[in-house]
């Protein structure tokens, strides 16, 4: 429970974070909130030789309205996502998402973009992020560039996050403040899902997210397509967990998770609609 | 002011817990100690293996290290786990040839700092010669398992056959007119105090030392560890400073404690040892483990006309106290129940997994799940409803001591046990849930709804822990001490002894300190363990306040120049009755002891004693619990729990209602959460608190908690035990609670935990 010896910086800012990877090179690992980090560190299951502190980069906690989407710092800790009005009003899935992370400490440390980058399929928001096809904005030395979320998660806890890249900013449609529900389900409040189902509604249509249900956060794009060739929901739901692969562990077998995602997608659709 | 009244019966809030609650109160981890050391253990990766070579070099050459030690370079004897058990299967504190399961220990390091110590453990290198694993009790005992310890070649522990128990009964279901048959597993547990285990060994002058430690009962600790370091218990004291909980597994000597303390010998500093949860879930004494084929004979209206029993307990790698609790569960196999006749026979079965001890109810929660469990089966099978078939055949109230019919193991003091089961119905308004739930079966909705009742009786300060030491002294400031050989770790012990000091002397209980767990300070005492604090100890600072009261009454009436008869409690001291300015405060009686020349007083004023109870006390009582199983997910949500608890008199309302409280929140958490795994390499997949799975409030309802009172003639305060009451009657019920909503589906068992995954197998399996 001890981690093994490693450097600490504290960046200041966005800049002087990524000055700091840069410079310490692959072995450097970004800690934010450190609600997934440290424990890996503690169990010696992450053993990075530089820790570049991010946590004070207040430059990047914010939420805005930048007209077509809103602007989330990546930076942003849980429990601010989950009570902005802003979010609530524009894009109320995210924030109702929030609300269900951890518990009321870790959604107090937690953020946003640490929850993101550390790219596990079991975590609530890159579900939701997924399913809103909300984009990223990566900066690095080299400059900025942006990626939708479908392709940022591309394997277990990988993301299309290079060494030297910080996640900034996470930009999220306009959903609105209705036409969600997120089925979160879990042995206790503050466990991870065993599977979650995120139904959020953009431009209309209905957008379907899986947490836990594979290798990455995913999107029901069978349950989606069958809805909008005018399936019904007990109907549509029925291919929740088409094409994908969930790991077993202590809580749940495969067919245990498929028949989850199929009820609380059921379950999601009909609370949202 | 002169105390108004009793105040016992009272819920006085507790002394303890300012200093608890504004973090003043000093655990054994916050003391720090000149010159201290810190120990790091390797522990064995493997589960069973011949050991090969342990290479230390890279560790010695470590920043930091002053020491690192193997069973090569730090002797001591092997130790035995419990008195009963034949040496074959003594455990060497360092592993010697053979490690046996995961988190055995291989080697320690001592170093400069935690860190150090941390980090040159991580560079010993151990070669393991793998044999094959054994984690499942009835693999071990199967035809060809390897022995896990070669002298016990049949993997057998103990049993009843080593005590001349375990026969059969000729005859035994010959009356019965159905015999209901049923196996169930009481799955393993882990205690998890929130304050793990630990351990600070202070060398001394002319070979003495002082150890802190975390546990229950100082002097049992003490004598199993002068034991394992060669030094007389006399130069040996053990002290505990606040502990964070034990749930009995702190009743237990780990070999952690030996070789920490041995260490400290060889390099003549103090050496701590600080346990980390990840080694807590691998290290500490677990509880539970059963397997049990039961039985019921029954004729056809429901009458009880017979019990078997087999029972396989699971010991560990290291038999330890668990390897004798299945004579517990025999103990209270009849329970509340009139049981003719019983046959019940167990063995203790070793395998490559933690030790098995003491855990909040230590055998009697297995022997009312057992009994419990197999009732309502019965009651299903003959279409009678679970409390009418427990009605049937419950034993009458009695207030003079007996042993119940079938087992005659127990000796059963006083007992009233349709009184709590009445209580718990009207309550619970069981009438209209079972109208409830026959609306949601018939309406065929998703949540059913669930009712389950367990009734049970308990053994309290067992096992001849029914004696105790207390003194209690009067300072010449009128304030008092009392002296205890219990341990309190939690239960709020300074507070109830208190309050009888105060009741019998008219000292203020802020004015009474608690002395107890230190070695030097207490002469004996046998810890707190077995809900038996109150009747004994407190039965001893009861018996020594009276004392205190004879003597200093011979004093006031000596000074006063007045008949002892006339002399009475007063204001702050004893007067003479009826003349309040006849008064001698209780700084005046003490200072006065020594000259007085009454028997007894030439240490001052104070009176010692071994408090005798003469035998175990048997609270009782009746828990009801309500659970929704969604049939879609298999998601047990318990929407009520309804507890009512007898503990005889009651001392303080409020102490009893925690102990109720936490004791019910545990019993959940083993029907519906909690289960300490292993794969089949005998690696443990449970070892943290994120998969092993302890309930929060979040998951638990309001507890609807009450009591009765039937008092015990065995000791002053009428007092039975209450603190493992909550985890006996509750289990059970929540248990019995999943399987009647699954009633509709037609599964008849379900084991624990009741995960959703389990529950949804289940009706899986029973639509086909």
């Amino acid at each position: 429970m001890i981690p093994a010896a490693f450097e600490y910086v504290r960046a200041g800012s966005a800049d002087e974070a990524i000055a700091a990877i840069a410079e310490h090179g692959e072995d450097a690992k970004f800690l934010a909130g450190g609600m997934s980090l440290l424990p890996l560190m503690k169990l010696r299951l992450a053993t990075p030789t530089v820790l570049v502190d991010v946590a004070r980069v207040r430059d990047l906690s914010y939420i805005t309205d930048a007209g077509d989407h809103i602007a989330i710092g990546a930076l942003t800790r849980h429990r601010d996502v989950e009570t902005s009005t802003l979010l609530a009003q524009e894009c109320g899935v995210v924030a109702s998402v929030a609300a269900q992370v951890g518990d009321n400490q870790v959604r107090h440390r937690g953020t946003i973009g640490g929850s993101v980058a550390h790219g596990d399929a079991a975590s609530d928001l890159p579900a939701a992020l997924v399913a809103l096809d909300a984009t990223f904005v990566l900066r690095s030395g080299s400059g900025e560039r942006t990626i939708g979320a479908s392709d940022f998660f591309t394997g277990f806890l990988e993301t299309a996050l290079n060494a030297d890249e910080l996640l900034t900013e996470i930009r999220v449609p306009k959903a609105g403040a209705s036409g969600f529900n997120f089925q979160k389900f879990n042995r206790r409040a503050q466990d991870w899902a065993i599977v979650g189902a995120v139904v959020a509604t953009v431009d209309g249509a209905k957008r379907v997210g899986l947490v836990n249900m594979g290798n990455t956060p995913l999107r029901a794009t069978a349950v989606e397509a069958a809805l909008a060739s005018g399936a019904s929901i007990a109907d549509a739901a029925l291919s929740a967990a088409d094409g994908c692969e969930p790991p077993t562990d202590l809580n749940a077998s495969v067919e245990y998770r498929e028949h989850l995602a199929r009820v609380l997608v059921r379950r999601a659709l009909e609370a949202s609609a | 002011m002169a105390v108004q009244g009793s105040i016992l019966g009272n819920p006085v809030k507790r002394k303890e817990d300012a200093g608890i609650l504004n973090g003043t109160t000093e655990y054994f981890d916050d003391l720090k100690i000149d010159g201290m050391l810190h120990i790091a253990f390797v522990r064995s990766t493997v589960a069973h293996a011949n050991l090969g070579a342990i290479d230390t070099t890279d560790a010695e050459a470590m920043p930091g290290v002053v020491g690192v030690y193997t069973a090569d370079n730090l002797e001591m004897p092997d130790v035995n786990g419990f008195i009963m058990l034949p040496p074959t299967m003594n455990r060497p504190p360092l592993a010697k040839g053979k490690v046996r399961f995961v988190g055995d220990i291989v080697a320690a390091v001592v170093a400069n700092t935690k860190a150090e110590a941390v980090d040159a453990a991580e560079t010993v290198i151990v070669d393991y010669d793998p044999l094959p694993v054994l984690v499942d009790m009835e693999a071990s005992i199967a035809d060809g398992a390897i022995a896990i310890h070669e002298g016990q070649p049949n993997n057998i522990a103990f049993g009843a056959a080593g005590m001349g128990m375990g026969a059969p009964v000729e005859g035994l279901m010959d009356e019965a007119d159905v015999v209901v048959k049923g196996r169930f597993v009481n799955q393993r547990v882990a205690g998890v105090p929130m304050e793990p285990n630990g351990i600070i060994a202070i060398p001394e002058a002319d070979g003495a030392m002082t150890a802190w430690i975390p546990t229950q009962g100082p002097h049992g600790q003490r004598g199993e560890l002068a034991g394992v370091i060669g030094i007389d218990a006399e130069k040996l004291r053990v002290r505990a400073a606040a502990v964070g909980g034990g749930f009995g597994s702190k009743n237990t000597f780990h070999v952690e404690f030996g070789i920490t303390a041995k260490a400290a010998i060889v390099l003549n500093r103090p050496v701590k040892w600080t346990e980390t949860r990840s080694e807590n879930m691998v290290s500490m004494v677990q509880g539970r483990g059963q397997i049990q084929y039961v039985e019921l004979g029954l004729k056809r209206d429901g009458t009880i006309t017979a019990l078997r029993e087999n029972v396989l307990g699971e010991a560990g790698a290291y038999p330890s106290l668990g390897a004798f609790l299945p004579f517990f569960t025999h103990t209270m196999a009849c329970a509340v129940y009139n049981v003719p006749k019983l046959e019940f026979n167990w063995n203790a079965v070793l395998t490559n997994t933690t030790s098995i001890a003491a855990y909040r109810g230590a055998g009697r929660p297995e022997a009312t799940q057992a009994i419990e469990r197999i009732l309502d089966m019965a009651a299903v099978e003959l279409g009678i409803d679970p409390v009418d078939i427990r009605r049937k055949n419950l034993m009458p109230k009695f207030e003079a001591p007996g042993a119940p019919a079938g087992s005659g193991l127990a000796m059963y003091d006083t007992g009233d046990y349709a009184a709590p089961l009445d209580k718990a119905l009207e309550a619970a308004d069981y009438p209209a849930l079972r109208a409830e739930q026959a609306k949601r079966r018939a309406n065929n909705d998703v949540k059913q709804l669930g009712i389950g009742v367990s009734v049970y009786v308990e053994i309290t300060a067992p096992a001849g822990l029914h004696i105790e030491y207390g003194k209690v002294e009067i300072n010449e400031d009128g304030s008092a001490n009392a002296y205890v050989g219990t341990s309190a770790h939690g239960q709020g012990h300074d507070t109830a002894f208190s309050m009888i000091v105060q009741e019998l002397l008219g000292i203020p209980m802020d004015k009474v300190t608690l002395v107890q767990s230190d070695t030097a300070l207490v002469p004996r005492g046998s810890g707190t363990a077995g809900s038996r604090s109150l009747q004994t100890a407190g039965s001893a600072v009861f018996r020594a306040s009276e004392g205190v009261l004879e003597t200093a009454k011979q004093i006031a009436a000596n000074l006063l120049e007045a008949n002892v008869d006339d002399i009475v409690l007063g204001d702050g001291g004893l007067q003479v009755a009826g003349v309040p300015s006849k008064l001698i405060g209780w700084g005046e009686l003490a200072s006065k002891a020594k000259a007085s020349g009454i028997e007894g007083t030439a240490d001052g004023l104070m009176h010692e004693l071994d408090f005798d109870g003469q035998q175990s006390s048997f609270p009782f009582g009746s828990h009801i619990a309500v659970v929704e199983v969604d049939t879609e997910t298999g998601k047990v949500e318990l929407l009520r729990h309804i507890a009512v608890d007898d503990c005889g008199k009651i001392l303080n309302p409020m102490l009893v209602r925690g102990q109720q409280h936490g004791g019910i929140a545990q019993g959940i958490a083993q029907a519906l959460f909690e289960w300490v795994q292993y794969d089949e390499d005998g690696n443990p997949i449970t070892a943290n608190l994120m998969d092993y799975a302890i309930p929060s409030a979040a998951e638990l309802p309001s507890f609807e908690t009450y009591n009765t009172e039937t008092p015990t003639h065995l000791n002053p305060l009428g007092a039975k035990g209450i603190g493992e009451s909550g985890t006996i009657g509750s289990t059970p019920a929540v248990q019995n609670a999943v399987v009647d909503a699954l009633q509709p589906f037609g599964v008849k068992n379900l084991d624990m935990p009741a995960s959703s995954q389990r529950v949804w197998a289940a009706i899986q399996e029973a639509r086909g």
